[in-house]
């Protein structure tokens, strides 16, 4: 019941802001989505007090199809959870010194997107997922197509095109999962149980319509190139939406959909997967290395951290995996912080091109001070929380693939590279006569900022609650697979 | 046999009121009397009422006319505006209501002759519908286009009939497909099926027998293009499938591929025909082609499910239909009768209603959830790979994703682009039925079952 509350809530939220008109929809949103998170609060204590079953709800939807709407929540579900009902908040207060048209609107598109995210999350039924997989695709499009910058009719346009044929493979297998089931049910358990019986190619291929689907969404290397127009186009919010949670909705699904159902094909198969997030990595560090705007380089940035994710997740051990869902967290908040750092700068300067930027540091130096801390943590220096995931992540990779291990290293290093790089042009150096005018931070704009390095921080010196949440369930995942 | 007198009576009496010129109220007797024909229809059920061996009201027939006559309701009460203005308004309502009777013979014959004669009565009176705007050149092109195609498909199906009856000895359908279980199928016989499917494929506008669609479509009043594409489409392939079913179904194995081939070139050629087009009355003709050819998907994989597969996509099929069709229309008005994607431009601001309603309809006929438009994909993508039609499934999502390009078009279209243009009001009969519509794409999301395992 709880679990179905959690998507019910963002879902009345949405048609209540719809509703209430203009004036108040920021505040509404806030309180809302906090009321969400205090939501996935006690969901998490629910979990932890372990009455797991009181997680599942179960009910009958379409019975001759075998499809039910089976909702439930492991370990891992729920850290995806946590990250995307503690984002949402952060990401609309985020907006309050930004006034948007139709305000309402936007704001009930991003509860509805809220809805179907967690809804991806928890659903335990394969039509269920791509459901929600699919509905989430309707509200960003929306929102990026009435609230984006420059040529966001073909963005949008592309980027919907391309998600959705990635779906449809991934609706393909599904269906051909699901005629292979023992009496014809959608369930995951019986999907498990399908996957696992095919022949070797067979899973092999159904890998492949499956990670298809997941690395377009993700995205990786050769399916990137809807993504840094995408970001670029899109709203604040939107994007802060797109590259902090709705990507980990393709790195959830590879360990929720596609390690436990075809365990034997990602055995085989996997090291191919590895190997295209291993170019990955390095083809989008170069490119970031080379961006003359901020937003490309989170954007490039990004597919890099994603990249070694994906690598993780199919080295299939404890490490790799822990390392993988750490990752996703660190990178969630990571991308809010920079994308609200390059909201900051291009709001003030209203431009994000880096040559024409300098001196930052020396006219608002709060501000480029915790602007550091989030570049550090991108580049995954200790005690931040980029740095836990990283190492698991490298550790994980290496005892599978050692090979491709001492290439995802590179990452470290060519992040570093664009990272400080990026840093030392906007905010160190002479400051010019642009930057010489910058802003003071707003106060709202300081305790957003300071809220993120917290995280950062606090994940990275003690990320043993979070490594705790997912361990169990990453254990009973692994025997199942072997 | 009561449907079939309420149907054909109420026709009698729109003529009978056309001569006394009763003319506003008229609307409510015809929307009671249908009222009327799906009540007794509920009734019916489980009856299998068989009339003179000629055609037969069972759960399949009956199905089809509740859903039909349904549809049929809705389109009156959007295309009220279409009878008020016209002088002739009681023939097009008998033309209309006729049209109905043949399609109630189609969904329930059981003798090749009630086919035809159902085919024949249901499209007679559409040739003079759709060039009923009679001032307007396309509207005439249309009709005579129409006319003079249909009269070829009529000819086909009457030659394939006689092919059979020599074959077999029998005209009806049991008889038929008893004798085909029986005896090896004949050259004969197998050339009296496929003119037969020729004939049937270019009622249902399905490719290669398509090409009269766009234009007829395009040429006639918006408001008969509506009836066409829901009502009409519907019954055509009610009949289709029923045609097959009783009758062909021995021989399933030596047409089967036939099928598949129709139903993959259709959705190929019509979404990459469609994505060229500007033109949105166009646009939607094509991609009610192209919806015919998921359709023919359920007569490919023929068991006891796929009745119940088309019910429910012709349903979906035909509200989308409605609300597009209707929604275009309107905004045609509204813009000068610009009929190209431009007349969109801006929908948003101009009435946020109608746009958020298109939008429905839009994502509904490309087949993204939560619109029911999805789960019709899904169960004919579902009954095509069950039964070991992978490819075609594969040509259907190839399909679907060259039309969600064109439907994006005129999304896009409604909500990015700025136009400076005057507000569009809503009339209530519009808005009622946009929400109707509305609520029934979403409800039929959450209840699929409840449709598609009716029959």
């Amino acid at each position: 019941m709880l679990t179905l509350l959690l998507i019910l809530l963002p879902l009345i939220s949405g048609f209540i802001l719809l509703l209430t008109g203009s004036k108040n929809a920021r505040q509404i949103a806030l309180v809302l989505s906090l009321i969400e998170f205090g939501l996935a609060l006690f969901a998490l204590s629910t979990l932890k007090s372990g009455a797991v079953e009181s997680l599942n709800y179960n009910i009958p939807w379409i019975p001759n199809m075998g499809i039910s709407f089976h909702l439930g929540m492991d370990g891992i579900s729920m850290l995806m959870v946590l990250l995307s009902t503690m984002l949402m908040p952060l990401i609309v207060f985020a907006s309050f010194n930004k006034t948007y048209n139709n305000a309402h609107t936007l704001y009930a598109l991003m509860m509805l997107m809220q809805s179907a995210m967690v809804g991806s999350f928890v659903a335990m039924d394969g039509f269920l997922f791509y459901i929600f997989w699919e509905v989430s695709l309707i509200p960003i499009f929306f929102i990026i197509l009435m609230w984006g910058g420059e040529n966001r009719q073909k963005t949008t346009f592309k980027f919907f095109i391309y998600t959705l044929f990635g779906s449809l493979f991934m609706l393909v297998a599904l269906i051909y999962l699901y005629l292979h089931t023992a009496n014809h049910s959608f369930d995951i358990q019986a999907l498990y149980a399908a996957g696992r019986s095919l022949p070797l190619v067979e899973q092999g291929l159904i890998m492949g319509a499956f990670f298809l689907a997941f690395a377009i969404k993700m995205p990786v290397f050769p399916f990137h190139t809807w993504q840094p127009s995408t970001y670029v186009a899109a709203p604040t919010p939107g994007v802060m939406v797109l590259g902090g949670v709705m990507s980990k909705m393709a790195t959830y699904g590879l360990i929720r959909w596609v390690l436990p159902m075809v365990p034997d094909g990602v055995h085989e198969y996997g090291y191919l997967i590895i190997g295209l997030s291993v170019v990955s990595i390095i083809y989008a560090s170069c490119i970031a290395i080379i961006q003359k705007d901020f937003k490309y380089l989170i954007a490039y940035a990004s597919i890099a951290h994603i990249g070694l994710i994906s690598a993780g997740i199919f080295a299939m051990n404890m490490q790799s995996l822990q390392g993988s869902l750490m990752e996703m967290m660190s990178h969630g908040i990571n991308t809010v912080g920079l994308f609200f750092a390059y909201d900051i700068i291009y709001n003030r300067m209203h431009t994000s091109e880096m040559s024409k930027l300098g001196g930052i540091r020396g006219v608002e130096s709060r501000f480029a001070f915790l602007f550091f801390i989030i570049v550090l943590s991108n580049i995954a220096l200790p005690f931040t929380n980029g740095f836990i995931g990283e190492f698991l992540l490298l550790l994980g990779v290496f005892q599978t693939n050692m090979v491709a291990a001492s290439f995802a290293g590179l990452s470290i290093i060519l992040g570093a590279v664009y990272m400080l790089r990026a840093f030392q042009k906007m905010m160190l150096g002479e400051t010019n006569s642009l930057t010489l005018h910058f802003p003071k931070l707003e106060k709202q704009e300081l305790i957003t900022l300071c809220i993120i390095v917290i995280l950062i921080v606090v994940m990275g010196v003690y990320p043993k609650p979070i490594l705790e949440i997912t361990e169990s369930s990453i254990q009973t995942l692994l025997q199942g697979i072997q | 046999m009561k449907e079939l007198i309420i149907l054909s009576a109420l026709g009698v009496l729109s003529l009978i009121a056309g001569l006394l010129k009763i003319k506003r109220p008229f609307m409510v007797v015809v929307i009671a009397g249908l009222l009327l024909n799906i009540s007794v229809c509920v009734m019916d059920w489980n009856h299998n009422e068989n009339l003179y061996n000629m055609m037969t009201l069972d759960n399949f027939a009956l199905a089809f006319t509740i859903v039909s006559s349904s549809l049929a309701i809705l389109w009156f009460i959007v295309a009220n505006a279409y009878f008020q203005n016209s002088n002739t308004f009681s023939d097009h309502y008998a033309l209309v209501l006729f049209s109905m009777t043949g399609g109630l013979l189609m969904v329930s014959f059981t003798n090749m002759v009630m086919l035809f004669l159902g085919i024949e009565v249901l499209s007679i009176p559409l040739f003079v519908l759709a060039g009923s705007h009679k001032t307007s050149m396309r509207s005439n092109e249309a009709a005579f286009k129409y006319f003079l195609l249909g009269a070829f498909a009529s000819a086909f199906l009457l030659f394939g009939i006689a092919l059979l009856y020599g074959s077999t000895g029998h005209f009806d359908n049991a008889g038929i497909s008893a004798f085909l279980g029986a005896n090896k199928l004949s050259g004969m016989a197998l050339a009296g099926i496929v003119l037969m499917l020729g004939a049937m494929t270019f009622k249902v506008s399905a490719a290669p027998f398509h090409f009269w669609a766009p234009d007829v479509y395009q040429g006639s009043p918006t408001m008969i293009t509506t009836f066409m594409a829901t009502f009409v489409k519907t019954v055509a392939f009610a009949g289709f499938y029923r045609l097959f079913f009783l009758t062909f179904m021995p021989v399933r194995s030596e047409y089967a591929l036939l099928f598949a081939v129709i139903a993959a070139v259709t959705m190929l050629v019509s979404n990459l025909i469609a994505s060229a087009q500007s033109n949105v009355k166009r646009l939607l003709a094509y991609s009610s082609i192209s919806h015919a050819g998921f359709m023919v998907i359920t007569l490919l994989c023929m068991n006891n499910s796929s009745a119940g597969i088309l019910l429910y996509y012709t349903l979906v099929y035909s509200i989308s239909s409605i609300i597009a069709f209707s929604i275009f229309k309107w905004v045609k008005t509204h813009s000068a009768e610009n009929e190209e994607i431009s007349a969109f431009k801006g929908l948003l601001s101009r009435s946020p209603f109608l746009a958020v309603v298109m939008t429905f309809a839009l994502l509904s006929m490309s087949g993204i959830p939560p619109l029911s438009g999805f789960m019709a994909k899904y169960m004919v993508f579902t009954a095509a790979i069950d039964n070991g039609f992978m490819w075609v499934a594969i040509c259907g999502i190839a399909g679907s994703l060259m039309a969600v390009y064109y439907y994006f078009k005129i999304i896009i279209a409604m909500f990015a682009e700025v136009h400076e243009s005057s507000e569009i009001k809503v009339p209530a009969n519009l808005r009622f039925v946009l929400i109707v519509c509305s609520i029934a794409l979403l409800a039929l999301m959450l209840f699929p079952s409840q449709i598609s395992s009716l029959i």
